[in-house]
Protein backbone atom coordinates (compact mmCIF):
# COMPACT_ATOMS: atom_id res chain seq x y z
CA UNK A 1 0.00 0.00 0.00
CA UNK A 2 1.15 3.45 -0.68
CA UNK A 3 1.22 5.48 2.32
CA UNK A 4 -0.78 9.09 1.76
CA UNK A 5 1.46 12.15 2.32
CA UNK A 6 2.53 15.07 1.11
CA UNK A 7 5.63 13.06 -0.58
CA UNK A 8 3.54 10.60 -2.20
CA UNK A 9 1.35 13.52 -3.71
CA UNK A 10 4.13 15.12 -4.42
CA UNK A 11 5.47 12.08 -6.87
CA UNK A 12 1.88 10.88 -8.10
CA UNK A 13 0.80 14.46 -8.94
CA UNK A 14 4.04 16.09 -10.43
CA UNK A 15 6.57 13.04 -11.82
CA UNK A 16 3.44 11.12 -13.13
CA UNK A 17 0.42 13.52 -13.44
CA UNK A 18 -1.90 11.52 -11.24
CA UNK A 19 -1.51 8.39 -13.51
CA UNK A 20 0.13 5.94 -11.63
CA UNK A 21 -1.73 6.06 -8.08
CA UNK A 22 -1.78 2.57 -7.48
CA UNK A 23 -5.34 0.90 -6.18
CA UNK A 24 -6.35 1.38 -2.55
CA UNK A 25 -7.88 -1.99 -2.29
CA UNK A 26 -7.11 -5.33 -4.01
CA UNK A 27 -10.39 -7.41 -5.37
CA UNK A 28 -8.29 -10.98 -4.62
CA UNK A 29 -10.30 -13.97 -5.35
CA UNK A 30 -11.92 -15.70 -2.39
CA UNK A 31 -9.95 -18.37 -0.33
CA UNK A 32 -11.65 -21.67 0.43
CA UNK A 33 -11.65 -20.75 3.70
CA UNK A 34 -10.97 -18.54 6.35
CA UNK A 35 -10.22 -17.86 10.23
CA UNK A 36 -13.09 -15.00 10.60
CA UNK A 37 -15.71 -14.26 7.48
CA UNK A 38 -17.81 -11.13 7.87
CA UNK A 39 -20.95 -10.57 6.03
CA UNK A 40 -21.37 -6.81 4.72
CA UNK A 41 -19.09 -4.45 3.56
CA UNK A 42 -20.29 -1.66 4.75
CA UNK A 43 -18.89 1.22 7.01
CA UNK A 44 -19.62 -1.52 10.18
CA UNK A 45 -18.34 -4.49 8.60
CA UNK A 46 -15.47 -3.01 7.24
CA UNK A 47 -14.54 -0.78 10.54
CA UNK A 48 -15.22 -4.49 12.30
CA UNK A 49 -12.51 -6.24 9.59
CA UNK A 50 -9.76 -3.60 10.32
CA UNK A 51 -10.04 -3.73 13.94
CA UNK A 52 -9.54 -7.40 13.62
CA UNK A 53 -6.49 -7.14 12.00
CA UNK A 54 -5.29 -4.10 13.68
CA UNK A 55 -6.10 -4.51 17.68
CA UNK A 56 -6.26 -8.58 17.11
CA UNK A 57 -3.56 -9.52 15.03
CA UNK A 58 -6.06 -11.54 13.59
CA UNK A 59 -5.77 -11.08 9.35
CA UNK A 60 -7.12 -13.89 7.78
CA UNK A 61 -10.41 -12.55 7.24
CA UNK A 62 -12.55 -11.68 4.50
CA UNK A 63 -15.76 -9.15 3.92
CA UNK A 64 -18.18 -10.22 1.99
CA UNK A 65 -20.10 -7.41 0.01
CA UNK A 66 -23.27 -8.44 -2.18
CA UNK A 67 -22.87 -4.92 -4.05
CA UNK A 68 -19.59 -2.78 -3.98
CA UNK A 69 -18.08 -0.96 -1.12
CA UNK A 70 -19.64 2.52 0.13
CA UNK A 71 -22.78 1.55 -2.17
CA UNK A 72 -25.32 1.41 0.67
CA UNK A 73 -26.13 2.88 3.76
CA UNK A 74 -22.88 4.12 4.52
CA UNK A 75 -23.03 6.32 1.49
CA UNK A 76 -26.87 7.30 2.13
CA UNK A 77 -26.94 9.16 4.99
CA UNK A 78 -26.61 12.94 6.67
CA UNK A 79 -22.84 12.00 8.28
CA UNK A 80 -23.60 13.45 11.92
CA UNK A 81 -21.27 12.13 14.83
CA UNK A 82 -22.19 12.52 17.82
CA UNK A 83 -22.82 10.80 21.46
CA UNK A 84 -24.98 12.77 23.48
CA UNK A 85 -26.95 10.19 24.82
CA UNK A 86 -28.69 9.80 28.28
CA UNK A 87 -28.88 6.22 29.04
CA UNK A 88 -25.12 4.73 30.07
CA UNK A 89 -25.37 2.39 27.80
CA UNK A 90 -25.47 3.96 24.74
CA UNK A 91 -23.34 7.35 26.12
CA UNK A 92 -20.59 5.18 27.17
CA UNK A 93 -20.53 3.32 23.88
CA UNK A 94 -20.77 5.58 21.56
CA UNK A 95 -18.21 8.36 23.18
CA UNK A 96 -16.08 5.48 22.95
CA UNK A 97 -16.60 5.28 19.07
CA UNK A 98 -16.18 9.48 19.21
CA UNK A 99 -13.03 8.59 20.47
CA UNK A 100 -11.77 6.70 17.74
CA UNK A 101 -13.39 9.18 15.42
CA UNK A 102 -10.68 11.71 16.52
CA UNK A 103 -8.19 9.70 15.81
CA UNK A 104 -9.29 7.90 12.77
CA UNK A 105 -7.73 10.07 9.81
CA UNK A 106 -4.41 9.43 11.44
CA UNK A 107 -5.46 5.93 12.06
CA UNK A 108 -6.25 4.74 8.30
CA UNK A 109 -3.75 7.94 6.93
CA UNK A 110 -6.86 8.85 4.98
CA UNK A 111 -8.69 12.01 5.42
CA UNK A 112 -12.02 11.22 6.45
CA UNK A 113 -12.69 14.65 6.86
CA UNK A 114 -13.97 14.65 10.60
CA UNK A 115 -15.24 18.35 11.37
CA UNK A 116 -16.21 18.78 15.30
CA UNK A 117 -18.14 21.58 14.27
CA UNK A 118 -20.68 21.31 17.12
CA UNK A 119 -24.06 19.33 16.99
CA UNK A 120 -26.93 21.71 18.85
CA UNK A 121 -30.54 20.32 19.86
CA UNK A 122 -33.10 22.98 19.51
CA UNK A 123 -35.24 23.06 22.87
CA UNK A 124 -38.53 25.11 21.49
CA UNK A 125 -40.30 24.32 24.94
CA UNK A 126 -39.33 24.50 29.17
CA UNK A 127 -40.32 20.66 29.15
CA UNK A 128 -37.64 19.87 26.36
CA UNK A 129 -35.27 22.52 27.97
CA UNK A 130 -35.85 20.53 31.48
CA UNK A 131 -35.23 16.98 29.69
CA UNK A 132 -32.16 18.27 27.52
CA UNK A 133 -30.60 19.59 30.34
CA UNK A 134 -30.84 16.05 31.99
CA UNK A 135 -29.47 14.79 29.43
CA UNK A 136 -26.51 17.01 29.23
CA UNK A 137 -25.91 15.96 32.55
CA UNK A 138 -25.90 12.81 32.45
CA UNK A 139 -23.36 13.69 29.69
CA UNK A 140 -21.40 15.09 31.65
CA UNK A 141 -21.24 12.26 34.83
CA UNK A 142 -20.22 9.68 31.95
CA UNK A 143 -17.48 12.46 30.78
CA UNK A 144 -19.12 13.72 28.08
CA UNK A 145 -18.78 17.16 26.80
CA UNK A 146 -21.99 18.98 26.68
CA UNK A 147 -23.30 22.95 27.20
CA UNK A 148 -26.55 24.60 27.73
CA UNK A 149 -26.56 27.74 25.02
CA UNK A 150 -29.21 30.62 26.00
CA UNK A 151 -31.21 32.31 22.87
CA UNK A 152 -28.89 34.74 22.72
CA UNK A 153 -25.71 32.58 22.33
CA UNK A 154 -27.99 29.97 19.88
CA UNK A 155 -28.71 33.06 17.72
CA UNK A 156 -25.10 34.23 17.72
CA UNK A 157 -23.94 30.97 16.65
CA UNK A 158 -26.56 30.12 14.04
CA UNK A 159 -27.42 33.60 12.63
CA UNK A 160 -30.04 32.26 9.93
CA UNK A 161 -32.10 30.82 12.70
CA UNK A 162 -35.78 32.32 12.77
CA UNK A 163 -35.42 33.13 16.98
CA UNK A 164 -38.67 35.60 16.51
CA UNK A 165 -41.81 35.08 18.86
CA UNK A 166 -44.06 34.43 16.21
CA UNK A 167 -43.55 31.04 15.14
CA UNK A 168 -45.36 28.17 16.21
CA UNK A 169 -42.71 26.70 18.51
CA UNK A 170 -40.43 29.34 19.18
CA UNK A 171 -36.78 28.10 20.12
CA UNK A 172 -35.38 28.79 23.44
CA UNK A 173 -32.45 27.45 23.84
CA UNK A 174 -30.67 24.63 22.78
CA UNK A 175 -28.20 21.53 24.06
CA UNK A 176 -24.70 21.64 22.06
CA UNK A 177 -21.95 19.46 22.04
CA UNK A 178 -18.77 21.05 21.02
CA UNK A 179 -16.47 18.01 20.27
CA UNK A 180 -19.52 16.54 17.67
CA UNK A 181 -19.71 17.65 14.02
CA UNK A 182 -19.42 14.93 10.32
CA UNK A 183 -17.14 13.60 8.33
CA UNK A 184 -17.00 12.44 4.87
CA UNK A 185 -19.28 9.44 4.53
CA UNK A 186 -17.25 7.71 1.28
CA UNK A 187 -13.66 8.46 2.95
CA UNK A 188 -15.07 6.21 6.21
CA UNK A 189 -15.95 3.57 3.64
CA UNK A 190 -12.58 3.85 1.71
CA UNK A 191 -10.66 4.17 4.47
CA UNK A 192 -11.60 1.38 6.25
CA UNK A 193 -11.24 -0.41 3.32
CA UNK A 194 -8.15 0.30 2.47
CA UNK A 195 -6.69 -0.23 6.03
CA UNK A 196 -8.26 -3.29 6.30
CA UNK A 197 -7.01 -4.81 3.04
CA UNK A 198 -3.13 -3.52 3.63
CA UNK A 199 -3.05 -5.28 6.83
CA UNK A 200 -4.34 -8.82 4.84
CA UNK A 201 -7.75 -8.66 4.75
CA UNK A 202 -9.47 -10.20 1.34
CA UNK A 203 -12.58 -7.72 0.69
CA UNK A 204 -14.55 -9.52 -1.85
CA UNK A 205 -17.35 -7.65 -3.90
CA UNK A 206 -20.13 -8.86 -5.67
CA UNK A 207 -20.72 -11.63 -3.44
CA UNK A 208 -24.11 -12.22 -2.17
CA UNK A 209 -24.30 -15.08 0.96
CA UNK A 210 -27.33 -17.41 -0.11
CA UNK A 211 -27.44 -19.46 2.64
CA UNK A 212 -25.23 -21.20 5.61
CA UNK A 213 -24.17 -24.81 5.94
CA UNK A 214 -25.01 -25.96 9.34
CA UNK A 215 -23.14 -28.71 11.58
CA UNK A 216 -24.72 -29.38 14.81
CA UNK A 217 -24.72 -25.58 16.66
CA UNK A 218 -22.41 -24.37 14.45
CA UNK A 219 -21.92 -22.92 10.75
CA UNK A 220 -19.22 -24.25 8.80
CA UNK A 221 -19.45 -22.27 5.58
CA UNK A 222 -20.87 -19.40 3.88
CA UNK A 223 -22.73 -20.60 0.83
CA UNK A 224 -22.28 -17.60 -1.77
CA UNK A 225 -22.63 -16.70 -5.65
CA UNK A 226 -19.11 -17.01 -5.37
CA UNK A 227 -18.88 -20.33 -4.14
CA UNK A 228 -18.80 -21.85 -0.74
CA UNK A 229 -16.33 -20.22 2.02
CA UNK A 230 -15.26 -22.54 5.36
CA UNK A 231 -15.03 -20.20 8.26
CA UNK A 232 -14.41 -20.58 11.88
CA UNK A 233 -16.20 -17.74 12.63
CA UNK A 234 -18.68 -15.49 11.01
CA UNK A 235 -19.62 -11.98 12.12
CA UNK A 236 -23.09 -10.54 10.33
CA UNK A 237 -22.72 -6.52 9.50
CA UNK A 238 -25.29 -6.32 6.70
CA UNK A 239 -28.11 -3.64 8.81
CA UNK A 240 -30.69 -3.22 6.90
CA UNK A 241 -30.77 -6.47 5.25
CA UNK A 242 -30.14 -8.47 8.71
CA UNK A 243 -33.44 -10.43 9.01
CA UNK A 244 -33.22 -11.55 5.37
CA UNK A 245 -29.45 -12.85 6.23
CA UNK A 246 -30.32 -14.44 9.16
CA UNK A 247 -33.09 -16.11 8.46
CA UNK A 248 -31.05 -18.13 6.15
CA UNK A 249 -29.03 -19.22 9.17
CA UNK A 250 -32.71 -20.19 11.05
CA UNK A 251 -32.83 -16.71 13.67
CA UNK A 252 -35.72 -14.48 13.96
CA UNK A 253 -34.94 -11.23 15.35
CA UNK A 254 -36.42 -7.98 16.82
CA UNK A 255 -36.15 -6.14 14.09
CA UNK A 256 -38.17 -4.78 11.45
CA UNK A 257 -36.69 -2.78 8.06
CA UNK A 258 -37.97 0.98 7.20
CA UNK A 259 -37.17 3.89 5.01
CA UNK A 260 -35.38 6.95 5.74
CA UNK A 261 -34.83 9.92 3.64
CA UNK A 262 -33.03 12.29 3.28
CA UNK A 263 -31.92 15.53 0.79
CA UNK A 264 -29.28 17.52 -0.23
CA UNK A 265 -29.74 21.64 -1.31
CA UNK A 266 -27.72 23.12 -4.33
CA UNK A 267 -24.38 24.06 -2.86
CA UNK A 268 -24.25 27.76 -0.86
CA UNK A 269 -21.49 29.91 0.23
CA UNK A 270 -21.10 28.54 4.43
CA UNK A 271 -23.74 29.85 6.26
CA UNK A 272 -24.41 27.03 8.50
CA UNK A 273 -21.61 26.68 11.16
CA UNK A 274 -23.32 24.30 13.32
CA UNK A 275 -25.32 20.81 12.89
CA UNK A 276 -28.72 21.95 13.63
CA UNK A 277 -30.68 19.76 14.98
CA UNK A 278 -34.15 20.35 16.41
CA UNK A 279 -36.17 18.39 19.25
CA UNK A 280 -39.87 18.87 18.14
CA UNK A 281 -39.45 18.16 14.63
CA UNK A 282 -36.95 15.84 14.75
CA UNK A 283 -34.80 17.62 11.89
CA UNK A 284 -31.65 17.77 11.45
CA UNK A 285 -29.49 19.56 9.40
CA UNK A 286 -25.63 20.60 8.35
CA UNK A 287 -24.24 22.24 5.63
CA UNK A 288 -21.45 20.16 3.51
CA UNK A 289 -18.02 21.01 2.82
CA UNK A 290 -19.34 21.39 -1.22
CA UNK A 291 -22.09 23.82 0.62
CA UNK A 292 -25.16 21.74 0.22
CA UNK A 293 -27.23 21.57 3.12
CA UNK A 294 -27.42 17.71 4.65
CA UNK A 295 -31.32 17.26 6.07
CA UNK A 296 -33.34 14.71 6.93
CA UNK A 297 -35.90 13.93 9.73
CA UNK A 298 -38.09 10.98 11.29
CA UNK A 299 -38.35 8.00 9.26
CA UNK A 300 -41.76 7.08 6.80
CA UNK A 301 -43.09 5.04 9.25
CA UNK A 302 -43.76 1.72 7.51
CA UNK A 303 -42.02 -1.64 6.39
CA UNK A 304 -40.05 -1.04 3.53
CA UNK A 305 -36.65 -1.90 1.22
CA UNK A 306 -37.67 0.02 -1.28
CA UNK A 307 -34.77 2.70 -0.76
CA UNK A 308 -37.17 5.44 -2.29
CA UNK A 309 -39.87 7.29 0.22
CA UNK A 310 -42.87 9.06 -0.78
CA UNK A 311 -43.87 12.69 -0.08
CA UNK A 312 -45.42 13.28 3.12
CA UNK A 313 -42.19 12.49 5.13
CA UNK A 314 -40.07 14.61 2.66
CA UNK A 315 -42.66 17.45 3.11
CA UNK A 316 -42.16 16.86 6.88
CA UNK A 317 -38.34 17.38 6.05
CA UNK A 318 -38.72 20.62 4.47
CA UNK A 319 -41.61 22.36 6.47
CA UNK A 320 -39.44 21.78 9.30
CA UNK A 321 -36.12 23.55 7.52
CA UNK A 322 -38.37 26.60 6.36
CA UNK A 323 -39.80 26.75 9.87
CA UNK A 324 -36.29 26.90 11.16
CA UNK A 325 -34.48 28.58 8.55
CA UNK A 326 -37.12 30.97 6.55
CA UNK A 327 -33.96 32.28 4.71
CA UNK A 328 -33.48 29.20 3.03
CA UNK A 329 -36.97 29.20 0.93
CA UNK A 330 -35.65 30.18 -2.20
CA UNK A 331 -32.95 27.54 -2.43
CA UNK A 332 -33.27 24.74 -4.70
CA UNK A 333 -33.52 20.69 -3.36
CA UNK A 334 -30.66 19.38 -5.37
CA UNK A 335 -31.54 15.58 -4.83
CA UNK A 336 -32.90 13.17 -2.69
CA UNK A 337 -32.84 9.05 -1.53
CA UNK A 338 -33.78 7.10 0.71
CA UNK A 339 -31.70 4.02 2.95
CA UNK A 340 -33.19 0.74 4.13
CA UNK A 341 -32.77 1.20 8.44
CA UNK A 342 -32.56 -1.55 10.41
CA UNK A 343 -34.78 -0.69 13.15
CA UNK A 344 -34.46 -2.28 16.92
CA UNK A 345 -37.83 -2.77 19.00
CA UNK A 346 -35.83 -0.22 21.31
CA UNK A 347 -34.39 1.89 19.14
CA UNK A 348 -30.30 0.27 20.28
CA UNK A 349 -28.53 -1.78 18.62
CA UNK A 350 -27.67 -5.23 19.22
CA UNK A 351 -24.02 -6.11 19.22
CA UNK A 352 -24.03 -9.84 20.14
CA UNK A 353 -23.38 -13.25 19.85
CA UNK A 354 -26.50 -15.39 18.75
CA UNK A 355 -27.99 -18.83 19.88
CA UNK A 356 -25.38 -20.20 17.11
CA UNK A 357 -22.31 -20.73 18.47
CA UNK A 358 -19.82 -19.43 16.17
CA UNK A 359 -22.27 -16.72 14.51
CA UNK A 360 -21.72 -12.67 15.46
CA UNK A 361 -24.40 -10.32 15.01
CA UNK A 362 -24.08 -6.82 14.24
CA UNK A 363 -26.98 -5.34 13.42
CA UNK A 364 -30.40 -2.96 14.47
CA UNK A 365 -28.62 0.04 13.82
CA UNK A 366 -32.06 2.11 13.47
CA UNK A 367 -30.98 5.35 11.87
CA UNK A 368 -27.53 6.23 14.13
CA UNK A 369 -25.25 4.15 12.59
CA UNK A 370 -22.86 5.96 10.77
CA UNK A 371 -21.29 7.76 13.78
CA UNK A 372 -20.98 4.20 15.23
CA UNK A 373 -18.84 3.02 12.52
CA UNK A 374 -15.68 2.63 14.32
CA UNK A 375 -16.95 2.18 17.43
CA UNK A 376 -19.11 -0.51 16.21
CA UNK A 377 -16.12 -2.68 14.39
CA UNK A 378 -13.79 -1.84 17.49
CA UNK A 379 -16.20 -3.56 19.96
CA UNK A 380 -17.70 -6.64 17.36
CA UNK A 381 -14.06 -7.48 16.61
CA UNK A 382 -13.46 -7.79 20.10
CA UNK A 383 -16.61 -9.76 21.09
CA UNK A 384 -15.63 -12.22 17.71
CA UNK A 385 -11.87 -13.26 18.75
CA UNK A 386 -12.82 -13.36 22.52
CA UNK A 387 -16.54 -14.94 21.89
CA UNK A 388 -17.88 -12.83 24.45
CA UNK A 389 -19.09 -9.40 24.47
CA UNK A 390 -17.02 -6.02 25.24
CA UNK A 391 -17.92 -4.10 28.21
CA UNK A 392 -19.41 -1.80 26.05
CA UNK A 393 -21.48 -3.75 24.22
CA UNK A 394 -22.49 -5.48 26.91
CA UNK A 395 -25.61 -4.32 26.84
CA UNK A 396 -26.54 -4.13 23.25
CA UNK A 397 -26.94 -8.42 23.75
CA UNK A 398 -29.95 -9.60 21.35
CA UNK A 399 -30.98 -11.66 25.16
CA UNK A 400 -31.94 -8.38 26.04
CA UNK A 401 -35.67 -8.18 24.76
CA UNK A 402 -36.58 -11.45 26.70
CA UNK A 403 -35.16 -10.97 30.21
CA UNK A 404 -36.86 -6.78 30.09
CA UNK A 405 -33.33 -5.12 29.64
CA UNK A 406 -34.19 -3.29 26.93
CA UNK A 407 -32.05 0.46 25.95
CA UNK A 408 -35.13 2.63 25.30
CA UNK A 409 -33.46 6.04 24.51
CA UNK A 410 -36.94 8.04 23.25
CA UNK A 411 -39.02 5.62 25.32
CA UNK A 412 -41.21 4.83 22.38
CA UNK A 413 -41.22 1.09 23.56
CA UNK A 414 -41.38 -1.85 21.53
CA UNK A 415 -42.76 0.17 18.03
CA UNK A 416 -39.67 0.71 15.68
CA UNK A 417 -41.48 3.09 13.21
CA UNK A 418 -41.28 5.57 16.74
CA UNK A 419 -37.62 5.18 17.65
CA UNK B 1 -48.22 8.67 -2.11
CA UNK B 2 -49.08 5.38 -1.18
CA UNK B 3 -53.00 5.35 -2.29
CA UNK B 4 -54.49 3.06 0.54
CA UNK B 5 -58.43 1.36 -1.24
CA UNK B 6 -60.03 1.54 1.98
CA UNK B 7 -63.33 -0.48 1.85
CA UNK B 8 -65.16 2.58 3.64
CA UNK B 9 -64.05 5.76 2.32
CA UNK B 10 -62.53 4.97 -1.44
CA UNK B 11 -58.81 5.33 -2.21
CA UNK B 12 -57.11 7.49 0.17
CA UNK B 13 -53.46 9.45 0.89
CA UNK B 14 -51.50 7.34 3.61
CA UNK B 15 -50.95 10.74 5.27
CA UNK B 16 -54.22 9.88 6.49
CA UNK B 17 -53.58 6.56 8.19
CA UNK B 18 -51.58 5.39 11.00
CA UNK B 19 -48.95 2.56 10.43
CA UNK B 20 -50.02 -0.53 13.16
CA UNK B 21 -47.24 -3.01 11.46
CA UNK B 22 -47.53 -6.84 10.84
CA UNK B 23 -50.89 -7.94 10.86
CA UNK B 24 -49.88 -11.61 11.51
CA UNK B 25 -48.69 -10.84 15.36
CA UNK B 26 -51.21 -12.28 17.22
CA UNK B 27 -51.57 -10.93 21.16
CA UNK B 28 -51.26 -14.31 23.18
CA UNK B 29 -53.24 -15.37 25.59
CA UNK B 30 -53.08 -14.11 29.52
CA UNK B 31 -51.37 -17.18 30.54
CA UNK B 32 -50.00 -17.86 27.57
CA UNK B 33 -46.25 -18.79 27.89
CA UNK B 34 -42.97 -15.60 28.29
CA UNK B 35 -41.66 -17.22 25.19
CA UNK B 36 -45.18 -16.42 23.38
CA UNK B 37 -45.51 -12.76 24.84
CA UNK B 38 -41.48 -12.28 23.36
CA UNK B 39 -42.40 -13.61 20.35
CA UNK B 40 -45.70 -11.38 20.38
CA UNK B 41 -44.04 -8.02 21.31
CA UNK B 42 -40.09 -8.41 19.94
CA UNK B 43 -39.94 -10.17 17.15
CA UNK B 44 -40.90 -9.99 13.50
CA UNK B 45 -40.93 -11.48 10.03
CA UNK B 46 -39.69 -8.48 8.17
CA UNK B 47 -40.20 -9.85 4.46
CA UNK B 48 -38.94 -8.04 1.08
CA UNK B 49 -42.42 -9.03 -0.41
CA UNK B 50 -46.07 -8.90 0.04
CA UNK B 51 -46.81 -7.72 4.09
CA UNK B 52 -49.91 -8.16 5.21
CA UNK B 53 -49.75 -5.29 7.74
CA UNK B 54 -52.05 -3.02 9.81
CA UNK B 55 -53.38 0.67 9.37
CA UNK B 56 -55.76 2.71 11.25
CA UNK B 57 -57.77 5.18 9.00
CA UNK B 58 -57.35 8.06 11.82
CA UNK B 59 -58.19 11.17 9.44
CA UNK B 60 -60.91 8.93 7.79
CA UNK B 61 -63.56 6.37 8.78
CA UNK B 62 -61.25 5.09 12.61
CA UNK B 63 -61.15 2.20 11.57
CA UNK B 64 -58.42 -0.69 11.78
CA UNK B 65 -57.96 -2.21 8.34
CA UNK B 66 -55.55 -4.80 7.01
CA UNK B 67 -53.98 -4.01 3.99
CA UNK B 68 -51.35 -6.12 1.78
CA UNK B 69 -48.53 -4.30 0.48
CA UNK B 70 -44.94 -5.05 -0.74
CA UNK B 71 -42.63 -4.29 1.05
CA UNK B 72 -39.75 -3.64 -2.25
CA UNK B 73 -42.32 -1.98 -4.83
CA UNK B 74 -44.77 -0.29 -2.47
CA UNK B 75 -47.27 -2.04 -4.76
CA UNK B 76 -50.83 -2.09 -2.82
CA UNK B 77 -52.75 -5.48 -3.48
CA UNK B 78 -55.65 -4.46 -0.86
CA UNK B 79 -57.40 -3.40 1.82
CA UNK B 80 -59.89 -5.00 4.05
CA UNK B 81 -61.38 -5.01 7.22
CA UNK B 82 -59.27 -7.38 9.68
CA UNK B 83 -61.35 -10.49 10.25
CA UNK B 84 -60.83 -14.02 11.37
CA UNK B 85 -58.12 -14.66 9.06
CA UNK B 86 -55.82 -11.80 9.71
Amino acid sequence: MTRYSIWSLARNGLLHHHEDWPQAWRSPEPKPAYEIVIVGGGGHGLATAFYLAKEHGVTDVAVLEKGWIGGGNVGRNTTIVRSNYLLDANARFYEHSLKLWEGLSRELNFNVMFSQRGVVNLCHSPAEMEGALRRGNAMRLNGIDAEWLDLAEVKRRVPLLDTSRHVRFPVIGGLLQPRGGTARHDAVAWGFARGADSLGVDIIQNCEVTGFRREGNRITAVETTRGAIRAKKIGLAVAGSTTLVAEKAGLRLPIESHLLQATVSEPLKPCLDLVVTSLVYHFYVSQSDKGELVMGAGLDGYNSYSQRGTLPAMEEVIESLLELFPAFGRVRQLRKWAGVMDMSMDGSPIISKTPIDNLYLNAGWCYGGFKATPGSGWVFADTIVNDRPHPLNQGFSLERFATGHTIDERGAGPTPGYH
Amino acid sequence: MLPIPCPHCGPRDEAEFIYGGDAKAKRPAMDAPDSAWIEYVFLRDNPRGPHRELWWHSLGCRRWLVVERDTLTHEIFGAAEPGADT
